[in-house]
């Protein structure tokens, strides 16, 4: 820690609330959109949290390691391509039930089909 | 100067957090979640990670944001009839989130010393990759497998998000939005997609020796396409398309055949000396085409129509 508050000390804190406000999210919301948001959230934070390490790691003239970016880009890739599979469920979900929400199904609407 | 740009950087970002999760309706909701994507692009650069706020501002925030934009209003005239959770569950789930951030702040308060770095080590060959960007050098050689694995999960996403059409339309085309297209988005198709295919291009080439690579001018190239698609100038071609499925394997196809190649120079995904960077090179133009049409097909979703 050289200075008390540089760019990486700040940012790594609000990636750290970003991960409470997301984890929140996932656990509490009713809608299922706004879980799958709240996953991009906490990982928008993890992967800021990570990032931060990679700032700390600057050595040998580069400006970060660049392994944790590599591996953070990576993620980033990785995550939209669940968020993609999750909302299709959900579409899917909306189609067969006429809701998005995790309730469970009244009887006679497990036998709709489109 | 700069510690006061930050501290404003880093309590926006938590205050346009919270509102992301607690904005009344999912719309608002979703355009501050793709402001914050911008905002965590801008801390990127901040963190001297340029690579990554491009692809957090391409990705992160522009392709996810589209993606849930877009099921937002289909889902308009949704009910929910979830319960919510009592006060007493809420506040003790709030301790615990709290809790969480509180030890992970912690552990950015006492970062170790000297902090773990593999620095020197991603520089010491990266002569023999010809590379410039060591990023690059990372995705594409010393940590090629990952990539390759990555590309392998965006096609597995793409068949998870197939698997869900109804058997009437299995192989049809997904719809474009009901809605009258918007003049305004007639003109932008018309005239961003030059402009953009040039800009994916010149990420893709730079990304060798400066900041860019296939994945941020990948999405440079779906956001393109999409927007072609979306403002009705270009069709939403049929899942059954060959043509998709050729362009969409393509790229992990020549990367597993390159790999297999390098096994007869001593290991599975090692480049022979002295054609490293050309053979990345290829790779990475059979990578951009791929992923920009898996992109694409994932934010165009299942098809909607039969096949015909």
């Amino acid at each position: 820690m050289t200075t008390p508050f540089d760019a990486a000390m700040l940012l790594g804190l609000s990636g750290s609330a970003l991960i409470g406000i997301g984890l929140f999210v996932i656990i509490t919301h009713p809608r299922v959109l706004r879980k799958i948001v709240g996953f991009n959230l906490l990982g928008a934070g993890i992967f800021l949290v990570f990032g931060v390490a990679a700032k700390r790691g600057a050595m040998a003239g580069l400006a970060g390691d660049p392994v944790p970016q590599a591996l953070v880009i990576t993620g980033i890739v990785v995550a939209f391509a669940a968020t993609a599979l999750a909302i299709a469920l959900l579409k899917r979900l909306f189609e067969l039930t006429g809701s998005s929400d995790l309730a469970p199904l009244p009887p006679d609407a497990s036998s709709r089909r489109t | 100067m700069s510690t006061l740009f930050d501290f404003g950087l880093a309590s926006s970002l938590v205050a346009l957090a919270l509102y992301v999760g607690w904005a009344r309706d999912e719309q608002s909701s979703i355009v501050g979640f793709i402001a914050l994507g911008l905002l965590l692009s801008l801390g990127w650069t901040r963190l001297r990670s340029i690579d990554v706020a491009l692809t957090e501002a391409a990705i992160g925030s522009g392709v996810t944001g589209l993606l849930l934009l877009r099921t937002q209003t289909s889902l308009r005239n949704d009910k929910p009839t979830g319960q919510e959770f009592g006060v007493l569950a809420k506040v003790s789930i709030g301790i615990l989130c709290a809790g969480l951030s509180a030890a992970v702040a912690y552990v950015v308060l006492i970062p170790p010393d000297p902090a773990p770095t593999l620095a020197p080590q991603a520089l010491g060959s990266i002569d023999v990759t010809g590379l410039g960007n060591p990023v690059t050098a990372v995705l594409m050689a010393y940590r090629a497998i990952d990539t390759l694995l990555e590309k392998v999960v965006l096609i597995l996403a793409l068949v998870g998000v197939w698997s869900l059409t109804s058997n009437s339309h299995w192989g049809g085309a997904p719809a474009v939005p009901a809605i009258g297209t918007p003049q305004p988005l007639v003109f932008l198709g018309r005239s961003l997609p030059p402009i953009g295919v040039l800009i994916a291009v010149y990420l893709l080439w730079v990304g060798a020796d400066a900041p860019g690579g296939a994945f941020q001018g990948g999405a440079v190239l779906a956001a393109m396409w999409l927007l072609a698609m979306f403002s009705g100038l270009q069709p939403i071609p049929q899942t059954q398309s060959v043509n998709v499925r050729l362009l969409l394997v393509g790229g992990p196809v020549i990367f597993l055949v390159t790999g297999f190649l390098g096994v007869g120079c001593g290991a599975f995904l090692a480049y022979p000396d002295g054609f490293a960077k050309p053979l990345i090179i290829v790779i990475e133009v059979a990578l951009i085409l791929s992923i920009a049409v898996t992109l694409g097909m994932l934010v165009a979703g299942p098809a909607k129509r039969g096949p015909g």
